[in-house]
């Protein structure tokens, strides 16, 4: 094979790779603030893919104009249950969280079920077959817009969370839990609003990934997996981390396709992770432990 | 300005305080003295609203605040600095501070009281926009203090700011403590250093396994014979 085709292969997995990172993204906020780990991530996003769907279908609404809208609708899921589901199992076992996150996965993957069937769905939008060639490289259209849109709304979320008053506060919950008590604030609001924030990066994810992958309910629980291998990859609880260990893990499932066989792509994911964890198990830009 | 009456406290079954009954009148120290785990700490944490008492009564200006959150009770002028001093050690000194000005009560006089807190601790200008876990302990103390006063406070519960410091920076912090009292400012003082806070105090309770034992005037707890028995090993 030429050598163009493997870089070919390993931009569209990166480009890929940074929506990936956007999801896990999302994961990592949580984590990262509330000590929450969402196990229903992956249906999260598969709600949104699936929002994305219907609207261009009904509305010919494209889903990359349609990301703001679908974020802000799961913004609100994930700050209600966040409010009213997580909040009062605080003080619980963690494992009693757990149950309580699979229950709200498995609930969401039927729900889809029921509504949308089974089969897989797409969007197939007017810029679907146009690419980009840049000498010897043909690049995707579609997957050069997926991976800027993800770029602008990890940036967005990093400035937030950078300058603004609310983002400087959600940090600080995540810096010292009961100083945040102790000055004044809000703790629970901020959860929730943490929560809708990571729920609103998996939402941006999934209106982008609708344009690249096809849709199906069990979609779902392959990207909370996903999203796990990505954030214990990059370093738990941190930002950069997730969207670095989405590449590699979306370079790493191209180029697996490529040499080997589509089908053999999660093997290279877990087989990432597997080294992570024995050579650098704090992720690549985790902090040690102390 | 703030009453507490009867007050009960639990940690699951583990009793932290009980029946404790306290006032605090407007301009004053109080202090309050016990060994370690007398119940200090949960005496002010559940006046700040951080835990729920299980009985009791705790009033600011006749209004019950019992069972309120924190950030309620915060927004009405009840500051804490807090035991171990809680700052947040990934944030900047100048964030740290803007986050004790969040409460709503605070939000507009933010740049003053900001002017005022660097007047009063200039290290903290100095160091505006280094990370405060990179801070001395001294220097995060003067940042618990003045990230606290951001929030505009009428009262303010001290919880052991003198512990762990070098002797030169617990006289700067008690002679703040004593010039924000001076300038108009309710104090609630919890010390190691008892023999200091009685003398501050203009009264004082001692708490021994949750309950109240004796309260007074500092100088009179300060003659007594239990109090230099136990406190001061006279
Ligand atoms: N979070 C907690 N959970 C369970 N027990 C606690 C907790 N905090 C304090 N205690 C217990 O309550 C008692 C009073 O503690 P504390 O209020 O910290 O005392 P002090 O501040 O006077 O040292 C101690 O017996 C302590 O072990
Ligand atoms: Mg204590």
């Amino acid at each position: 094979m030429p050598a163009e085709i493997y870089l070919n292969v390993a931009i569209s997995g990166l480009l890929t790779g940074l929506v990936y990172g956007l999801m896990a993204l999302g994961l990592s906020v949580i984590f990262g603030v509330v000590r929450v780990v969402n196990f229903a991530h992956g249906e999260m996003m598969t709600i949104a893919m699936y929002l994305a769907v219907a609207l261009f279908a009904s509305f010919k609404l494209d889903p990359l104009l349609m990301l703001l809208p679908i974020a802000g609708v799961l913004f609100l899921l994930g700050y209600a249950m966040q409010n009213w589901l997580i909040t009062p199992f605080i003080n619980r076992p963690e494992h009693a969280q757990f149950m309580l996150l699979i229950a709200v996965a498995i609930i969401m993957v039927n729900g889809l079920l029921i509504v949308f069937g089974p089969d897989a769905q797409n969007v197939q939008t007017s810029y679907s077959f146009d690419s980009f060639a840049i000498g010897p490289l043909i690049i995707d259209a579609t997957k050069v817009y997926a991976g800027l849109a993800a770029i602008v709304v990890a940036a967005a979320l990093f400035a937030f969370f950078k300058f603004s008053l609310t983002g400087k506060a959600i940090r600080a919950c995540a810096d010292n839990y009961t100083g945040a008590l102790v000055v004044g604030l809000d703790v629970r609001r901020l959860y929730a609003l943490t929560f809708g924030l990571g729920a609103a990066c998996v939402g941006a994810a999934g209106a982008i990934l609708v344009l690249i992958i096809d849709v199906t309910p069990p979609l779902g629980p392959a990207f909370t997996l996903l999203a796990f291998i990505i954030v214990i990859v990059g370093g738990l609880g941190s930002m950069p981390g997730a969207l670095l260990g989405g590449v590699l893990i979306g370079v790493t499932e191209a180029l697996a396709g490529l040499l080997f066989t589509p089908s053999a792509k999660s093997m290279f994911a877990f087989a990432i992770l597997v080294l992570v964890l024995l050579f650098r198990p704090e992720g690549i830009m985790g902090k040690r432990a102390s | 300005m703030l009453k507490v009456e009867d007050l009960d406290v639990f940690y699951g079954d583990a009793r932290a305080l009980d029946g404790v009954s306290l006032d605090v009148p407007e301009g004053a120290i109080v202090a309050i003295v016990g060994a370690n785990g007398a119940g200090k700490t949960s005496l002010i944490r559940t006046i700040a609203g951080m835990h729920k008492p299980a009985r009791g009564r705790i009033a600011l200006r006749g209004a019950d605040i019992a069972g309120l959150p924190s950030f309620k009770v915060c927004n009405l002028g009840i500051g804490q600095v807090a035991e171990g001093r809680l700052v947040f050690p990934t944030l900047t000194v100048s964030e740290n501070l803007e986050m004790g000005a969040m409460l709503p009560r605070a939000r507009a006089l933010q740049k003053q009281n900001m002017d005022r807190v660097l007047a009063m601790f200039p290290v903290l200008a100095e160091r505006s926009g280094q990370a405060a876990g990179t801070l001395s302990g001294g220097e995060q103390q003067m940042l618990a203090i003045g990230r606290c006063l951001m929030g505009n406070p009428e009262l303010v519960m001290f919880d052991e700011p003198s512990l762990g410091l070098a002797p030169a920076v617990v006289q700067a912090v008690l002679q703040t403590i004593r010039d924000l009292n001076r300038d108009g400012l309710t104090c609630v003082l919890v010390e190691q250093n008892v023999a200091v806070s009685l003398k501050l105090a203009s009264r004082a309770y001692v708490l021994e396994n949750g309950r109240i034992t004796l309260s007074g005037s500092g100088a009179e707890l300060l003659a007594d014979d239990r109090v230099r028995k136990a406190y001061l090993g006279l």
